[in-house]
């Protein structure tokens, strides 16, 4: 595959692996966010912790739309679901998300409920132009990334005057979020000394949303692109620059974002949505302004308002770390469910979930390295 | 007085309820459709049985139903894939295929033309393979109680004496071979989906694979140890079973698993793993170490082999974990696939 597997060269990873472990300072530890769950997916799928030196780690964020969707907005979705004039269009990942009292959307697809899986939010729009009868609803979730195709179905529908097309809006975004886990750090030893940046969300807001990481925070952060080379190669950058006691936004996914992103996308964004007050996300608790909703223009479209949808928080299963795990404070394996009671077929927390989810990731790609681990640091001790 | 018997509308004709009522008009779907298409002397006789030879050795026996969607897709269509995913079910056991039974729930409303057309392409599977569908059975249900068509088969084979081939039968230090590219099946039928066009076209890789597994048998014996046609969740699935079954693991290097380049590139951009994508015309292959170069070698002979691979190894895991090394030059699991990666593949 042209223009991928350059990005993937075992030659090139060698070489820049030989870089990291020359340049980092024994003395110290690095410990790097990765934001997004397609870093978490990629580091995980290439092994590139096995490239990376012992005091180098890798501390997965809440990068997920699917993780981070508190059990509450499930609950209203099936809620919809259940309406038997509705048709409920979702992304495949969100199926099998556990909600209150071990529901999922799966299980009431099962049931009866019209729930149908897309691939776009215009899949979505198509269908309700097809099926006049059907309250056609879309349940939208992302960040920045998947935000302004939302934003532009929306405005189809208003153009094409349909109406039986609306979005059940859970679009979150990037930037408060990193702040809200910044702002929450407490404990010395596992504050983060460096954050691995958004790709595909960067190509929209571009690289300056994330300046106030370095100016009041201090520290680096470096966007990267989603291949394992790129994320190795941001990796020395970040140990750059903590060697050389700097801390900068730098942009090492420069093929596709720049400073200030994607001015269009921006726009279509902005003219379709608002901030809300304040969100709940699974891990991070309710965060001010860090989610959005149709704007006054597009209220007809708002399928909160057209359906009377009023969302009651709803408890986590109180042994998940899932929160903790969403914040870095914890790893997968910290949890007692990891592996036992909670597995991608039984999963009891978002995060064994989507393939982009810290639990599902480390189950799927790297459970075999717990027992060795153990096992060396029982030697070390 | 004869009445005069209009010939079956293959070409704008309808099943009915009629077809399934066990009538005239039953009796005539049976005969200008499957007998026309299958044609060979045990339908002929018209009994709801076939009287067979008994074999020597023993007899091998598997089932199978087809429900895939689309019914037609590049490189294939649920008739042929039906034929050869019931002969290679026989033929992973070492046995040579001999009899296929077919059983058809066709929907109210179903184009007859497209029903011909999937059993001609089932006659023609089962003739080019040299496997006979010699018993069938045809319902019909109300529109909307099935999707078009679906097809039950069971297919019988004979087992030489001397041969044993089963899933428990991995040991460490065995080689672990496939047959060819991966993933190509399932691509093929995402390909043909609603909304999902890649510009290139990717074929299923479906056929029957009793030719090659004789030829294996012929080179390798009794060095051969487990067979398996890695279909629904792909190599990984099939991995995955076996290193349970023989409670062994297994190390794969990733680099040496063939894929075609535009398959990886539609599973790149569909978020797949081709590893865990199905396909119909491959298969994997466990032998004792001594005879790996041998049973590559007559893999490689035959038209159905040309890409085979040695892919890993067995090794000693009471955790059953198969292990891979990353193109990239990384360790991961090849877990089983949890979820569905596809719907209604075969």
């Amino acid at each position: 595959m042209r223009y991928v597997d350059e990005y993937r060269d075992p030659e090139l990873a060698k070489g820049v692996a030989a870089r990291i472990a020359a340049e980092v300072d024994a003395a110290r530890h690095y410990r790097f966010m990765e934001f997004c769950g397609g870093h978490t997916h990629a580091i995980s799928r290439y092994g590139v912790e096995d490239m990376l030196p012992r005091n180098v780690a890798m501390i997965h964020g809440p990068g997920c739309p699917v993780c981070v969707l508190p059990v509450g907005r499930i609950d209203d979705a099936i809620r919809l679901a259940s309406d038997p004039r509705v048709t409920l269009c979702t992304y495949a990942d969100l199926m099998r998300v556990p909600a209150s009292r071990g529901a999922s959307l799966l299980k009431a697809r099962a049931a009866g409920a019209d729930i149908r899986m897309v691939y776009s939010t215009l899949d979505a729009l198509r269908i309700a132009e097809a099926e006049p009868e059907r309250e056609v609803v879309f349940l939208a979730i992302g960040f920045e990334t998947t935000t302004p195709p939302t934003a532009l179905a929306i405005k189809q529908a208003k153009a094409k005057a349909l109406r039986n097309f609306s979005v059940f809006c859970n679009h979150v975004l990037t930037p408060v979020a990193m702040r809200a886990i910044l702002a929450g750090e407490s404990d010395e030893a596992t504050a983060l000394d460096g954050i691995v940046g958004p790709a595909h969300v960067s190509t929209v807001i571009g690289a300056r949303p994330y300046e106030f990481v370095a100016n009041e925070y201090g520290k680096p952060v470096v966007i990267s692109g989603f291949e394992p080379l790129d994320v190795m190669q941001s990796i020395l950058m970040l140990v750059r620059q903590i060697n050389e006691g700097r801390c900068a936004v730098e942009n090492q996914y420069v093929r596709a974002v720049t400073h200030d992103g994607n001015a269009r996308a921006q726009r279509e964004m902005d003219d379709v949505f608002e901030l809300q007050e304040s969100f709940e996300w699974r891990g991070l608790g309710m965060v001010p302004h860090s989610a959005l909703r149709l704007a006054e223009a597009f209220a007809a479209f708002d399928a909160e308002k057209r359906f009377g949808i009023h969302t009651v928080a709803a408890a986590d299963n109180p042994a998940c770390e899932c929160g903790a795990i969403l914040r870095g404070a914890k790893k997968p394996t910290d949890c007692k469910l990891f592996g036992t009671l909670c597995s991608p077929e039984t999963p009891m927390g978002s995060c064994m979930v989507s393939s982009e989810g810290s639990c599902a990731a480390h189950y799927a790609y790297g459970r075999f390295r717990d027992r060795s681990r153990a096992r060396m640091e029982r030697a070390a001790s | 007085m004869k009445p005069v018997r209009r010939k079956l509308d293959t070409r704008n004709g309808r099943v009915d309820l009629s077809h399934g009522s066990g009538g005239r008009a039953m009796a005539q779907l049976i005969a200008d459709i499957f007998h026309d298409a299958f044609d060979n002397d045990w339908l002929r006789r018209n009994d709801d049985q076939a009287t067979l030879d008994a074999q020597e050795g023993r007899l091998v026996m598997t089932t199978d139903g087809y429900v895939v969607s689309p019914l037609f897709f590049p490189g294939g269509d649920i008739g042929s894939l039906s034929v050869h995913g019931t002969i290679n079910d026989i033929a992973m056991a070492g046995a040579t295929p001999k009899y296929l039974s077919a059983s058809f729930i066709i929907e109210e409303g179903f184009a007859l033309g497209d029903l011909k057309r999937i059993a001609q392409s089932m006659g023609d599977a089962s003739r080019a393979a040299g496997v006979p569908i010699v018993t069938g059975d045809t319902k019909v249900v109300e529109r909307g109680k099935a999707d078009g068509v679906f097809i039950s088969t069971a297919g019988v084979g004979v087992l030489p004496d001397g041969l044993s081939l089963s899933s428990d039968g991995a040991r460490p230090g065995d080689a672990v071979l496939v047959s060819g590219s991966m993933g190509d099946h399932g691509v093929a039928i995402m390909s043909r989906r609603e909304n999902l066009e890649f510009g290139v076209e990717i074929l299923s890789d479906s056929a029957a694979l009793h030719g090659l597994t004789a030829a294996m048998i012929g080179a390798a014996g009794g060095a051969l140890r487990v067979m398996r046609d890695p279909t629904r969740g792909g190599l990984a699935a099939a991995l995955n079973e076996i290193a349970h079954q023989s409670n062994v693991g297994f190390t794969i290097n990733e680099e040496l698993i063939p894929v075609k380049p535009q398959v990886a590139a539609a599973c790149e951009f569909l978020g797949l793993d081709p590893l865990y994508v199905a396909n119909e015309g491959k298969l994997m292959a466990i032998c004792a170490p001594q005879a790996t170069e041998t049973l590559l070698n007559a893999m490689r002979a035959h038209p159905l082999g040309r890409e085979a691979a040695l892919i890993g190894h067995v090794v000693e895991d009471e955790r059953n974990f198969v292990e891979m090394t990353t193109r990239f030059g990384g360790g991961r699991i090849v877990d089983w696939l949890s979820g569905e990666q596809l719907p209604r593949i075969c």
